[in-house]
C-alpha cells in the first residue's frame, strides 16, 4: 500500500513538473513584452470593393484614381512600372485602347526617346506601349526638388506598406495640427499615420481639386479613396484573375480531395490499422 | 495512372457488374487527369510572348530622309525590316518579269489576300491604300530559307543576296535563285502620312 | 540499388529493359510493393508532401529563371515584369514564394513527427542525419532565393546573415568579403546567390534520394515504435499509401492554394516591395518566418560570436540527437514524460519564432534567453536523463498487436495512442 502510494506520488510529481515548467517559460516569454508595444496610430477603417476573396476593382473608381494621380500626384511621384497599355488591360480601369492612346498623348509629360539620327535624345508624346514618364530624371533631382525628401515611386507602393490601401487613405486624410509638445522639422507636416509623424509632403488633396465627370463627390475623402484603390490595382494588376483562378482551384481541390477521401476509405476498409 | 491498376485489381475480386467502388476509382482518376492537364497550361503559356513584347508589336517609321535609291533598315519585332525607296529602273525591272518565271508566284504580302499573285504592284501594296506606292518597298529582311539577313543591292537580280546559302532576290524582294522557298515576307503596314509608316 | 532483377516480367519489352537496367523492378520493389507498417498515421504523409514541394519549387523556379534578371539594377523590375507581363507569371512567382513557406511548414511537421515517434533512433540514425543535412540545404537555398527579388529585406537580410561569418576570429572579414565578392552586398553577391540558388535544389534532390535510400534499408518507423516483426505488420506501399499520401497532398495543397491565391503576400514582408537601398536600413529587419526561431537564438546571446555559434549549434545538436536520447523506447506513446517534454519543446520553438519577429529589446531578449537555454537543455540535459529515469509503458509485442489493442478500445496503450495520433478512427 505505502509503496503504491509513494509510486503514485512520484508519478504525479513527474507529471506536474513539465507542466509547471511550461507555465514558467510561457510566463517569462509573454509577460514582459507588453512594455515593448510600439506607439502606432491605428489605420482608419475603410471599405474597398476589392476586399475579400471575391472582391473586384470598381472600374469607375480606378478611372477616377488615375485622374487624381495624373493631376495631383504625378508631379512628384513616378510610377515607373506602369505602362499606359495597362490601363486598358483586363481587370483594371477598363479604358478602351482608343482612350488609352489619348491618355498617353495627353499625359502631363512627354516621353524621352532617342537617340535620333544625329544622336540626340528628343521628347515626343506618349504611346500606349510607353511606361508613365517620371517627373524627375533621377533620385538626386527628385530630392533636390523636394527639400531633400524622396517621393516614393507608386508602382508597388500599396504592397510596400502594411494594409497598403488603408494606409494610403489614412495618410492622405490624416493631416492634423501638430500636438503642442512636438517639435516639427522645417518644411514638414504633422501626420500621425506616417512613421515618426512628420512628413515632408504638404497635404496634397483638397475638396474640388480634381474635376470628376461622374456623380462622385469631389471631396478629399473620395479622392483619397480613389487614389488608394488605383494604387492597389497598380501594385497588383492581376488580382482579379488571381481570385478567379483561385476559386476554381479551391473548388477543384475540394472535389478531388473528397473523391480521394472516399477512395482511401474504400481501399483501407479491410485493413486493420 | 495508379487508378488504372486499381481498377483492374478489383475487377478480379469483384465479380458483380460495375460497382460504386469502380465508379469511384474511375472518377478520381479522371478528375486527377483533368487537374494535371489544367496545371500544365500556365507552365506552357508562360513561354509565349508576354504583354510587354506584344505591346511593341507595332512601330512607326519616319521615311522623310530616305532618298531615291536608298534603303532604311529598322527593327520590328526583333527582326530587321527593309524599307527601300526604289529607282524607276528597279521598278521596271521587277515589272518585266513574267509571273510564270518566279519560283514563288505568291505575293506574300500580309496586306493582301493570302493567294495574291506576286506581281510587283502586289509586293508594294500597303493597307488602306487605293493604289500601290510603287517607289516604296517594305519587307521583313529575313531570308525565307534559314533566317539569315540578306545583303542589299547585291545578287544577280539587282535586289538582295543572302550570303548564308546563296539565295538571290530581285528588286521586288522575290526569290529568283537559290534554296529559299518563298519571297521575302511583306508585313502589315500602312502609310500614316506620306512620310510616316506604321509597321504591324 | 539491387544489382539484379528478382522479378520475372511477362512483357518482353519490360523484361528486356529490366534485365539490362533493373529500374522497373527497383521501382516496383521500392515504390509499389514496398512493405510498409500498416499503422502509419497522417503525420507519415509529409515525406510525400515534401517530395512534391521539392518538385514544385524546382519546376516553378526553373520557369522563373527564364524571366528573371540577376543584376542589381534590373532584378527588382524583372520580378515585377514577371508579375505584370509574363503570362501567368504572377501565379508562378506566388507559387514559388509561398511554396518555400509551405515547404518549411511540411519539413517542420516532418521533423517534429520524427522527434515524437523517435524516428531518429537505431537503426535510423543516418537517415535522420541526412535529414538534418536536407534541412541545412533547404535553409541555404531559401535564404539565397529570398535575396533574388532585390527588395529591402533581400538586401538587408543578405547583409545581416553574411555578416554572421565576420564573427569568426581572424579570418572573419576575409571570409565575408569573399562571400560578397566586394566590400558590401552587391552585384557579385546577387549573381553568385542566383547561381547557387539554382544549383542547390539539385543537390537537395540528390540528398533526398539518399534519404529515401536510407529509409528503405530499415523501412519506416511507425507510431508504435516497434519494428516490423512479420508480414502481418505490413501492407504494400501501393495502393494503400500512394492513395493515402495523395489524399493528404490534396488537403495540404488546399491550404497552399489559399495562400497562393488569396493571401499571396501575407507570409512575405512588405519592405521587400521597396527596391534595395544600401543607404537606408528598414526599421525592423526580420527574416522569413521559418528562420525566426534561429534568429531569436542568434539575438539571445549578447556576444556576436557566441550568438552565431548558438544559432548553428541549434541545428548541430540535431546531428547528435540519436546519441543524446538514451531511451530504448522510440515512440512517445509509451514515454509519458518524454511526451510532455516534447510538447514543451514545440511550444519553446513556437515561442522562439514569435520572439524572433519582435525587436531585440527589453523583455523580448530576456524571454529569448530563457527559451534558448531551455531549447538546448531539452537536448543536452533532459533527453539523456530521461532515458535513465523515465518509467516507460509496456510495449506491444508487434505492430499488429498494437493495432488490435487500439481497436479493442480498452488497453492503456490504446488510450495513449489515441490521445496523440491524429488519426484514431478505424
Amino acid at each position: 500500500m505505502t509503496m503504491r502510494s509513494a509510486k503514485t506520488k512520484a508519478m504525479i510529481l513527474t507529471r506536474i513538473a513539465p507542466v509547471a515548467l511550461t507555465a514558467a517559460i510561457a510566463a517569462g516569454a509573454l509577460a514582459v513584452p507588453a512594455q515593448a508595444a510600439e506607439e502606432t496610430h491605428a489605420l482608419k477603417s475603410v471599405h474597398f470593393s476589392f476586399d475579400g476573396p471575391f472582391g473586384t476593382f470598381d472600374r469607375g473608381q480606378l478611372q477616377r484614381g488615375y485622374k487624381v494621380y495624373v493631376e495631383v500626384c504625378s508631379s512628384c511621384h513616378s510610377m515607373d512600372l506602369l505602362a499606359f497599355r495597362n490601363l486598358s488591360e483586363e481587370g483594371g480601369p477598363d479604358f478602351t485602347p482608343e482612350q488609352v492612346r489619348v491618355l498617353a498623348a495627353d499625359f502631363p509629360r512627354e516621353v524621352i526617346d532617342g537617340p535620333d539620327d544625329v544622336g540626340d535624345m528628343f521628347e515626343r508624346p506618349g504611346k500606349p506601349s510607353d511606361n508613365f514618364p517620371p517627373p524627375f530624371p533621377n533620385q538626386a533631382a527628385a530630392r533636390a526638388s523636394n527639400n531633400g525628401a524622396l517621393p516614393p515611386d507608386f508602382s508597388v507602393l500599396a504592397k510596400a506598406r502594411h494594409a497598403g490601401p488603408e494606409y494610403i487613405y489614412s495618410l492622405l486624410t490624416g493631416y492634423e495640427d501638430a500636438p503642442a509638445h512636438m517639435e516639427m522639422r522645417d518644411g514638414s507636416y504633422y501626420n500621425p499615420y506616417f512613421p515618426g509623424g512628420q512628413i515632408s509632403m504638404a497635404p496634397p488633396l483638397s475638396d474640388e481639386l480634381v474635376e470628376y465627370t461622374d456623380d462622385s463627390p469631389m471631396t478629399t475623402e473620395q479622392y483619397a479613396k480613389d487614389i488608394s484603390a488605383f494604387l492597389m490595382w497598380a501594385a497588383e494588376p492581376k488580382m482579379e484573375e488571381r481570385k478567379r483562378i483561385g476559386f476554381q482551384v479551391m473548388v477543384f481541390l475540394v472535389v478531388l480531395g473528397g473523391l480521394l477521401y472516399f477512395t482511401k476509405q474504400k481501399l483501407w476498409r479491410d485493413v486493420e490499422h | 495512372m495508379t487508378f488504372g491498376d486499381l481498377d483492374v485489381a478489383h475487377a478480379h475480386t469483384d465479380t458483380q457488374e460495375p460497382t460504386r467502388r469502380d465508379f469511384l476509382y474511375i472518377a478520381t482518376g479522371a478528375v486527377t487527369a483533368v487537374g494535371a492537364a489544367a496545371v500544365l497550361w500556365p507552365f506552357i503559356d508562360q513561354m509565349n510572348p508576354d504583354a510587354s513584347v506584344q505591346a511593341l508589336a507595332s512601330i512607326e517609321v519616319d521615311i522623310t530622309s530616305v532618298e531615291v535609291g536608298q534603303s532604311l533598315t529598322v527593327m520590328w519585332r526583333g527582326k530587321p525590316v527593309f524599307i527601300r525607296h526604289r529607282t524607276e529602273a528597279e521598278i521596271e525591272e521587277a515589272n518585266a518579269v513574267p509571273i510564270g518565271d518566279l519560283p514563288d508566284p505568291i505575293a506574300r504580302n500580309a496586306n493582301l489576300p493570302a493567294d495574291a499573285e506576286a506581281t510587283d504592284a502586289n509586293r508594294v501594296f500597303a493597307t488602306g491604300e487605293a493604289e500601290p506606292r510603287l517607289e516604296w518597298l517594305l519587307m521583313v529582311g529575313v531570308c525565307t530559307h534559314l533566317g539569315c539577313v540578306p545583303l542589299g543591292e547585291q545578287g544577280d537580280y539587282d535586289g538582295w543576296f543572302c550570303p548564308c546559302h546563296g539565295s538571290h532576290y530581285d528588286s521586288a524582294g522575290r526569290i529568283r535563285k537559290g534554296p529559299a522557298p518563298r519571297n521575302l515576307d511583306v508585313p502589315e503596314y500602312e502609310f500614316v502620312s506620306d512620310t510616316l509608316i506604321r509597321v504591324g | 540499388m539491387s544489382g539484379h532483377s528478382t522479378i520475372h516480367y511477362k512483357n518482353p519489352v519490360v523484361r528486356w529493359i529490366d534485365t539490362r537496367l533493373p529500374i522497373i523492378s527497383t521501382m516496383q520493389v521500392n515504390a509499389m510493393d514496398f512493405p510498409t507498417p500498416k499503422n502509419l498515421n497522417y503525420f507519415w504523409t509529409f515525406g510525400g508532401i515534401l517530395t512534391l514541394f521539392l518538385g514544385i519549387q524546382i519546376v516553378t523556379g526553373l520557369i522563373l529563371a527564364m524571366h528573371y534578371t540577376a543584376h542589381v539594377s534590373l532584378a527588382f523590375n524583372s520580378v515585377e515584369h514577371i508579375m505584370r507581363d509574363v503570362n501567368y507569371g504572377w501565379l508562378l512567382r506566388y507559387m514559388h514564394a509561398n511554396g518555400a513557406s509551405f515547404f518549411f511548414i511540411a519539413v517542420y511537421i516532418h521533423i517534429f513527427r520524427g522527434l515524437y515517434y523517435g524516428s531518429y533512433k537505431q537503426p535510423r540514425e543516418l537517415l535522420w542525419m541526412i535529414g538534418v543535412v536536407i534541412l541545412l540545404l533547404m535553409m541555404a537555398t531559401a535564404f539565397m532565393g529570398y535575396v533574388l527579388p532585390w527588395g529591402q529585406m533581400s538586401f538587408w537580410g543578405a547583409t545581416v546573415i553574411t555578416n554572421l561569418f565576420s564573427a569568426i576570429p581572424l579570418v572573419g572579414t576575409a571570409i565575408v568579403e569573399w562571400l560578397w565578392g566586394g566590400f558590401a552586398v552587391g552585384n557579385p553577391t546577387l549573381n553568385r546567390f542566383y547561381s547557387l540558388h539554382y544549383l542547390l535544389p539539385f543537390v537537395l534532390a540528390a540528398v533526398v534520394f539518399l534519404h529515401i535510400w536510407a529509409l528503405h534499408v530499415p523501412g519506416n518507423n511507425n507510431p508504435s515504435g516497434v519494428e516490423v516483426k512479420s508480414d502481418k505488420d505490413t501492407i504494400p506501399f501501393h495502393p494503400y499509401y500512394t492513395v493515402k499520401d495523395f489524399f493528404a497532398i490534396i488537403v495540404f495543397l488546399f491550404f497552399y492554394a489559399a495562400f497562393v491565391f488569396y493571401l499571396p503576400n501575407t507570409l512575405g514582408h512588405t519592405d521587400n516591395y521597396i527596391p534595395a537601398n544600401p543607404l537606408v536600413t528598414p526599421a525592423h529587419i526580420v527574416p522569413e518566418w521559418y528562420f525566426l526561431p534561429f534568429y531569436a537564438i542568434l539575438r539571445a546571446v549578447p556576444d556576436k560570436l557566441g550568438g552565431v555559434i548558438a544559432m548553428f549549434a541549434a541545428i548541430a545538436v540535431l546531428f547528435v540527437l540519436p546519441w543524446l536520447d538514451t531511451s530504448k523506447v522510440k515512440s512517445a506513446t509509451f514515454r509519458p514524460l518524454y511526451r510532455q517534454f516534447f510538447w514543451i519543446l514545440v511550444i519553446t520553438c513556437i515561442g522562439l519564432g514569435y520572439l524572433g519577429a519582435k525587436p531585440p529589446e527589453g523583455g523580448y531578449v530576456i524571454a529569448s534567453r530563457i527559451l534558448t537555454i531551455y531549447y538546448f537543455a531539452h537536448f543536452l540535459v533532459i533527453l539523456p536523463l530521461l532515458g535513465i529515469f523515465e518509467r516507460t509503458k509496456p510495449l506491444p509485442a508487434s505492430i499488429s498487436e498494437s493495432v488490435l489493442a487500439k481497436h479493442g478500445g480498452g488497453g492503456a496503450t490504446a488510450a495513449a495512442g489515441a490521445a496523440s495520433a491524429p488519426e484514431n478512427r478505424g
